[in-house]
């Protein structure tokens, strides 16, 4: 089932000030799409995100969802509970776990955290939490599976074995995705679609369907030369503008 | 906690023996009798059946109040951390609690529901709950938000998000109630025994005064003192040791 999201306007009151967070944002994302959504800092993805998760109902507007509960989500940080160990964070997400069930143990022997299994979050390393966090989003078999750059602030190795680990689960299982960062050339190497948006309050300035070949890396030819023709023909896309460079001098 | 090493434990028994040592020179001072009289009080008191049966009244008093303070303060204290219209209704009442001297309340409770066990059991349960109810009140504020998100993303059942999302956050805050809960209701319940009740270590205290027996009030002491520590070494350590042994 498609995600389809309508949102006219979301508004924080800060005091007495109004402030648009987010303003006429409407996009589709097919079932089993991997839609990335670029945008400069403070444009409002995460608010986004969290709407379209339903932890955020105060907004104009509305956003229609696959039915049911499984829905995966994976924060910024990766928000363990410190108290459980790896096994019962993950487990948490089967509410209530079936007896016997394999499933979180099989899914964390897979991302290579077989030996940490009763180890609590305090003892694991960064790149490892996240992991968990993937895992614990994973374990339910979501059919729409929101990230907020979940990658963010690891290093280029372990970042590279998360979003391989991700794009397999992604082949074998064919959740809806959405997946938000600032970083293009990531954006470019994971979805089928990259929705850049503008400056807060957000909406979208361009859709770009994607058609590269997979597997695609972050770092190759092809990723980077598409990454250098979209800047030529609209420079300030990152900064949240798709006016391309003809209409500015034009204008 | 820290681990107790070996090299700790040579002091905590230096110390208790240092104790012991000026104990005994303030009884040759004839300051209080020493610990070889008192300790063949206590065995005495010990064997002739009586002071075992103080004691357990005393305890189940202690329990009783415990729970109640507890069970009350915790719930009063974080409905007002989480709600703020809560919070500010009941400041007050709390600040009033909190400086109501127990003597107060246990006379009023005497007054009002005559010399019983309820009426003790009550003023001493009130006289610490106004401190649970801040402390925990402290914990609800603190809850990370970021966390309870997790459980509705989740979507997790209540009981699910109360055993393993809320309540482990408070769990702290719990511990540090627990522990000046039982400081502050250990000596106020001897008060409210002599005051109104014919029972317990607090009355019989109060008897061995009349007679001004200091060995025998020491003696009792002991035992009382013996079991808090008791209380606190295989109850409240090993329990606290597990519900924080995730910190690394």
């Amino acid at each position: 089932m498609s995600l389809d999201v309508a949102i006219t306007r979301k508004v924080y009151r800060r005091e007495a000030d109004e402030v648009v967070a987010l303003d006429d944002l409407r996009f589709l994302v097919a079932a089993g799409q991997f839609a990335c959504l670029v945008g400069p800092s403070g444009c409002g993805k995460t608010t986004l995100l969290q709407i379209i998760a339903g932890l955020d109902r105060a907004f104009e507007g509305c956003v229609r969802r696959p039915e049911g509960k499984r829905l995966g989500m994976v924060f910024q940080t990766p928000r363990l509970m410190p108290w459980l160990s790896v096994r019962e964070n993950v487990r948490l997400a089967l509410d209530p776990p079936p007896p016997g069930d394999g499933r979180a143990e099989e899914l964390l022997r897979e991302m290579q955290l077989g030996p940490s299994l009763d180890a609590f979050p305090a003892q694991l390393s960064g790149g490892q939490q996240r992991r968990v966090a993937l895992a614990r989003a994973f374990v339910t078999d979501p059919e729409l599976l929101l990230l907020d750059e979940p990658f963010q602030s690891l290093d280029a190795p372990t970042a590279q074995h998360l979003r391989e680990l991700l794009l397999a689960l992604w082949a074998r299982r064919r959740p809806t995705i959405v997946f938000v960062t600032h970083d293009l050339r990531e954006a470019l190497s994971l979805g089928d679609r990259v929705l850049f948006l503008s400056r807060g309050p957000g909406r979208v300035v361009l859709d770009l369907p994607l058609d590269l070949p997979r597997p695609r890396s972050p770092d190759s030819a092809a990723v980077e030369a598409l990454r250098k023709r979209l800047l030529e023909s609209y420079p300030d896309l990152l900064r949240g503008l798709a006016a391309s460079s003809a209409e500015e001098s034009a204008a | 906690m820290p681990a107790l090493r070996q090299g700790d434990l040579w002091l905590r028994l230096l110390s208790a023996v240092t104790l012991i040592v000026i104990w005994q020179g303030g009884a040759l001072f004839a300051l209080l009798p020493g610990p070889v009289p008192v300790a063949s009080a206590l065995a005495k008191a010990v064997g002739s059946g009586r002071l075992p049966l103080d004691l357990a009244v005393t305890l189940w008093r202690v329990a009783a109040s415990f729970v109640i303070a507890m069970t009350g303060g915790a719930a009063i204290g974080i409905l007002m951390g989480r709600d703020r219209r809560v919070d500010v209704f009941f400041d007050l009442w709390l600040v009033l609690g909190l400086n109501l001297p127990a003597l107060v309340i246990i006379y009023l409770c005497y007054i009002w529901g005559g010399l019983g066990e309820a009426a003790c059991i009550i003023a001493v349960a009130s006289s610490k709950l106004p401190n649970t109810a801040i402390i925990l009140r402290e914990g609800a504020r603190a809850v990370d938000r970021e966390l309870l998100q997790v459980a509705d993303v989740l979507d997790l059942s209540w009981r699910r998000r109360l055993s393993q999302v809320y309540l482990p956050q408070l769990y702290p805050y719990f511990m540090a109630a627990t522990r000046s809960g039982l400081a502050i209701i250990w000596k106020i319940v001897l008060v409210a025994e002599f005051l109104g009740r014919s029972n317990g270590i607090g009355y019989e205290i109060n008897i061995y005064f009349q007679f001004s027996d200091m060995t025998n009030i020491l003696a009792y002491t002991a035992a009382f003192v013996a079991v808090v520590l008791a209380v606190e070494g295989f109850g409240i350590r090993p329990l606290e040791r597990r519900l924080t042994r995730w910190r690394a």
